[in-house]
């Protein structure tokens, strides 16, 4: 089994304050997983490790058999990540932000429409400023750069945001349509639908920390955390880590 | 990083064309602030004609100010800085690019206010190649050492105002000798504008280099 991603004792601190305080988490290539969690569990934070724009302060992470800090650029090149906000420029329109990222991307232009078709942006809304558009369209214009980026792990926080019941349907058939052609996903959402609609599996965080959903040991092949997470004094034991070294 | 420098100008350059803050608030801005130099010394125009390559120049400083400021707000407003992270783009190159952009937004004001001194300082414009030369390299002093304060104040609340408090004594050594260079030009004083050119120079160099070894160390600090 191929591991997209795997966490050990994740610790990433904003000041002093711990964002993830040792979360464990393994993910297969070409699985959907779910994070689940209150909010300030950590599902955005796991999700910027993963994509390497959080560093760790303690513990091990390896993204698609890269390490997040140490290879950050070759690991950005084939990560997709879809924040809460959506990484667009107002005063462009949909087809440029797109064709920018595509570009950026070094891959052809041709990309481009085909991924504003899937996403169902029209003729009329490519070339609208996307400052212009409603949530719902911006978020679509995002997926679209997600899409057109063909990244191998698209991380993905809270994606459902502002789409209707039309496209959030569109969103489920694109995201397995992914994962079929053997791309990863993981997206945090507090939807209770999502799981179950795209098969994925789900994995509950709270207090920085994974506390349910991890793999079973015999499928990683690697040392499990599970019971020490679930112990009260590991996430102590994790945060003073970083301290005490 | 010439590709991705050109694609990131191109890109800044679009964005300023549709939202056109540049034309309708940085160029007005700058008119203003010589106008009210006008108004300050109206009761003396030798002293006017004498002072004005470092009026220009000190409008040009507060602009590029505004430029600077602007070339990251866009970057900031839908957190766009995180898709340029990730983007894969080479940090010399989109640093280059952005100098590129605010460069060419500066140039453009410069050509108007290079009319406002005329108009309103009865400015006489001579040495055209010291003018042109070192209005170049102080565009390219400033656009770089703007880019780069730019990327390392964006993650700060307060980069509004501390971005000017970083930024102007920095490029203090670029308007001094781009005045010198134009008062040397203008015929306003005696003095060598080619070695205040050369000056310009090492300094554009500087600050370009500073940018392109640095800039990738700033941005994972936004």
């Amino acid at each position: 089994m191929v591991l997209s991603v795997r966490l050990r004792s994740a610790v990433a601190l904003a000041g002093r304050y711990p964002l993830l305080a040792g979360a464990d988490l393994d993910v297969r290539t070409g699985e959907i997983v779910v994070l689940r969690g209150a909010n300030g569990a950590g599902k955005t934070s796991a999700l910027r490790v993963m994509a390497g724009l959080l560093p760790l302060a303690a513990g091990q992470a390896s993204v698609l058999g890269l390490d997040p800090m140490a290879d950050a650029r070759a690991l950005r090149r084939r990560v997709g990540l879809l924040g809460h906000r959506n990484g667009l420029y107002d005063d462009l329109s949909a087809e440029e932000n797109v064709y920018f990222a595509v570009r950026a991307a070094r891959l052809p232009k041709q990309a481009v429409p085909s991924a504003l078709e899937r996403l169902g942006l029209r003729e009329g809304l490519r070339t609208l400023p996307t400052g212009r558009l409603s949530a719902g369209q911006r978020r679509r214009v995002a997926l679209a750069v997600l899409l057109a980026r063909r990244p191998e792990l698209w991380l993905l926080d809270e994606p459902y945001a502002g789409l209707d019941a039309e496209h959030r349907e569109l969103l489920d058939k694109l995201l397995r349509e992914v994962t079929e052609a053997g791309a990863t996903v993981v997206l945090a959402t507090h939807e209770d639908r999502t799981a179950e609609v795209l098969a994925g599996r789900v994995v509950i965080m709270a207090a920085g920390s994974v506390v349910d959903g991890l793999l079973p040991d015999e499928a990683t092949g690697l040392p499990s955390r599970a019971a020490d997470v679930a112990q009260p004094g590991a996430c102590r034991a994790s945060l003073e880590a970083p301290f005490v070294a | 990083m010439w590709r991705d420098a050109v694609l990131v100008a191109a890109k800044d350059l679009r964005i300023e064309a549709r939202a056109k803050v540049a034309l309708n608030q940085v160029v007005p801005y700058a008119l203003v602030v010589l106008l009210l130099f006008g108004f300050a010394f109206d009761q003396d125009r030798p002293l006017l004609v004498q002072a004005a390559p470092g009026l220009f120049w000190l409008a040009v400083l507060f602009s590029g100010l505004l430029a600077a400021q602007r070339s990251f707000s866009i970057e900031a407003s839908d957190a766009a800085i995180d898709g340029l992270r990730l983007s894969g783009l080479e940090p010399a190159g989109i640093f280059l690019g952005k100098a590129v952009a605010v460069g060419a937004q500066l140039v453009a004001l410069e050509v108007l206010l290079t009319g406002g001194i005329v108009v309103l300082f009865h400015t006489e414009l001579t040495g055209a190649g010291l003018l042109v030369a070192s209005a170049l390299l102080s565009t390219a002093g400033v656009a770089a050492a703007g880019v780069a304060y730019g990327a390392l104040s964006m993650g700060l609340r307060v980069r509004e105002t501390l971005l000017p408090l970083l930024l102007a004594p920095v490029l203090a050594p670029v308007v001094l000798a781009a005045t010198e260079a134009w008062r040397a030009a203008l015929r306003l004083s005696t003095g060598d504008g080619w070695r205040w050119l050369g000056l310009l120079g090492c300094f554009a160099a500087i600050y370009l280099a500073g940018g392109v070894l640095s800039f990738g160390a700033l941005m994972e600090g936004t």
